[in-house]
């Protein structure tokens, strides 16, 4: 019987459809929107002209813009909480792996924050993180120091938005680390004990290599996030102040509420391009190493 | 040596000890202030409450029109989790199962979906298209659409594991594709979609960003579009939107300490895998 009989293709309409229209479509007809005029205060839609097709994009990345300083924040919070993430979420796993008393109950105590909506998260952290009164800066000033505007602060803003994110999403870097290394032989760390190895040889020779494919992983899964990072942005500092924390999302549905369709749908395209080909980069790595096994 | 061993097994019980408090800290002081009279929470601090005012809880269910709020929060993600379910794990069937240069090239692009963003202000002009602004079918196939690459992917890989022979002899016994899929690979699955469910009802009820966007008629918000208004509203009453946030939280909770084992599973399937 042929595989087309026993695999109907009317099992994939569901998913065609709802992944096709509502995801893949808005996708690329974005792109196609990017070359017109689209906005609010106008219902036409015109093609910008072949000679300023690309004056959507042009804009985004002049310099006398403010399209610019999104694509560095969103860089640099990308950059920053992978790496935070990574390190944090290793650390700790290294640490929960170990013979601890309730090991179940500190990694789900570490994991919480990750499954709370970073809404949440966002309105938990302005409590903490005010000024006059925040949990912060009250326990600084048991010690003398007065805390500084943490999210107020034009340069300071956006390493308090890193750092509040980095507290939510290690967690769940944590517990893939965890079960990575949970997934390594003992009987190197046996070899290594009698081989008289101290417990930061291990983890350099033993622990950190075995774990490369697991750290590739969570950085892809850290990128992923960061660059389309949006609510714990939004809920903190909504962009501000000024635009010192306003990454690349949090930007476009500024534009969208300005009515600037064509602007915000140019910086989505931006994203779409760059994303489909490190994801196409991806799938292809991926299914080399499968091969490869 | 051994004295050293016992030292340090104490100091590392120590040191998780400290980090876990330190890390619990911001919500054990949301769950104390929301037990707070708003005279009380306006310090924030951890101070334990003079008087439990469970009132609060109330007075946020009221005023914070919390409870259409989360009847449509579980509106939405039940539908989506049984859409998206339904719909995924058929296409990850097909997909897995026939390997045709057509279904290979469908499996990647629907992947794909993993990295790639959604362009949402193009997706407005689809959304208008089929008149599904704003309306509570619209968000519902909103939910199961993003979560649809990710839920195929971990369906996808689940297959590998079911031999196909099953299929066959289910075929020769005289199965139909619906009573084959239904009846024998559906129960099969029982495990990966146990995940799937669970991480969809998570992602699903903590979504944010779609409502904000196609969403416009307050009565149809669903929890964390509740909570961020109420704050915008009483952001001088913080017991209230301590409150409204223990409120919002609980359930995602409740389903992760149930779901715990299957959320795990989920986020690591591919990864250890590599």
């Amino acid at each position: 019987m042929p595989a087309r009989r026993i695999y109907p293709i009317y099992f994939l309409f569901g998913t065609l459809v709802l992944y096709g229209v509502l995801y893949l479509l808005p996708g690329i007809i974005g792109i196609g929107y990017s070359f017109t005029d689209w906005s609010a205060y106008s219902d036409k839609i015109n093609f910008l002209g072949f000679g300023h097709m690309f004056d959507n994009y042009i804009k985004a990345f002049s310099v006398d813009e403010r399209y610019l300083g999104y694509l560095g924040n969103t860089l640099l919070f990308t950059f920053v909480t992978t790496i935070a993430k990574n390190a944090l979420g290793l650390a700790l796993a290294v640490l929960l792996t170990k013979r601890i008393k309730l090991l179940n109950f500190h990694r789900s105590v570490i994991y919480i924050p990750a499954v709370l909506s970073a809404i949440v998260v966002g309105l938990t952290f302005r409590s903490v993180l005010n000024p006059a009164d925040g949990l912060l800066n009250t326990f600084l000033r048991n010690f003398g120091i007065e805390g500084p505007q943490w999210l107020t602060d034009p340069k300071l803003a956006i390493w308090s938005v890193m750092a509040v994110d980095t507290w939510k999403g290690m967690g769940y870097i944590m517990t893939i680390f965890i079960a990575g290394i949970m997934s390594i032989s003992s009987t190197y760390y046996e070899a290594a004990d009698l081989d008289g190895a101290g417990a930061w040889q291990k983890f350099k020779s033993i622990t950190l290599p075995m774990l490369m494919p697991t750290i590739t992983v969570t950085t892809v899964l850290n990128v992923i996030y960061g660059l389309r990072v949006f609510d714990t942005v939004y809920a903190l500092t909504n962009g501000g102040p000024g635009y010192a924390t306003e990454v690349l999302y949090t930007g476009i549905y500024k534009e969208f509420g300005y009515g600037r369709y064509a602007m915000g749908t140019t910086l989505s395209s931006i994203m779409f391009v760059f994303m489909v080909i490190v994801g196409y980069l991806l799938i292809r790595a991926m299914n080399r190493n499968e091969v490869e096994e | 040596m051994a004295k050293r061993k016992i030292l340090g097994t104490v100091g590392v019980n120590i040191l998780v000890w400290i980090l876990s408090i330190i890390l619990i800290t911001p919500l054990i002081l949301i769950l104390i202030n929301s037990l707070k009279t708003s005279e009380a929470a306006a310090y924030m601090n951890l101070s334990l409450p003079q008087s439990i005012e469970f009132s609060n809880f109330l007075t946020v269910i009221k005023k914070g029109k919390l409870d259409t709020a989360f009847v449509n929060s579980l509106i939405y993600s039940v539908f989506s989790v049984l859409l998206c379910t339904l719909t995924s794990s058929m296409a990850a069937f097909v997909l897995s199962r026939n390997r045709s240069r057509a279904n290979k090239i469908i499996y990647f692009v629907i992947v794909l979906g993993i990295t790639m963003p959604i362009n949402f202000i193009a997706l407005m002009k689809v959304m208008q298209f089929l008149q599904i602004v704003n309306t509570r079918i619209g968000i519902i196939l909103l939910y199961s659409s993003t979560q649809t690459p990710f839920n195929v992917f971990l369906i996808y890989s689940f297959l590998g594991k079911i031999p196909r022979e099953i299929d066959e002899a289910a075929v020769v016994d005289g199965c139909s594709p619906l009573r084959l899929y239904f009846s024998i690979i559906l129960p099969l699955l029982k495990p990966v979609l146990i995940t799937v469910m669970v991480l969809t009802f998570l992602n699903t009820w903590n979504e944010y960003v779609l409502p904000l966007y196609y969403l416009g008629n307050t009565d149809y918000w669903p929890m964390t579009e509740a909570v961020y208004n109420f704050f915008g509203m009483y952001f001088k009453y913080w017991n209230l939107i301590c409150a409204d946030i223990v409120l919002t939280s609980l359930p995602v909770i409740i389903v992760y300490l149930l779901g715990q084992k299957y959320i795990v599973s989920g986020m690591t399937a591919g990864a250890v895998k590599g």
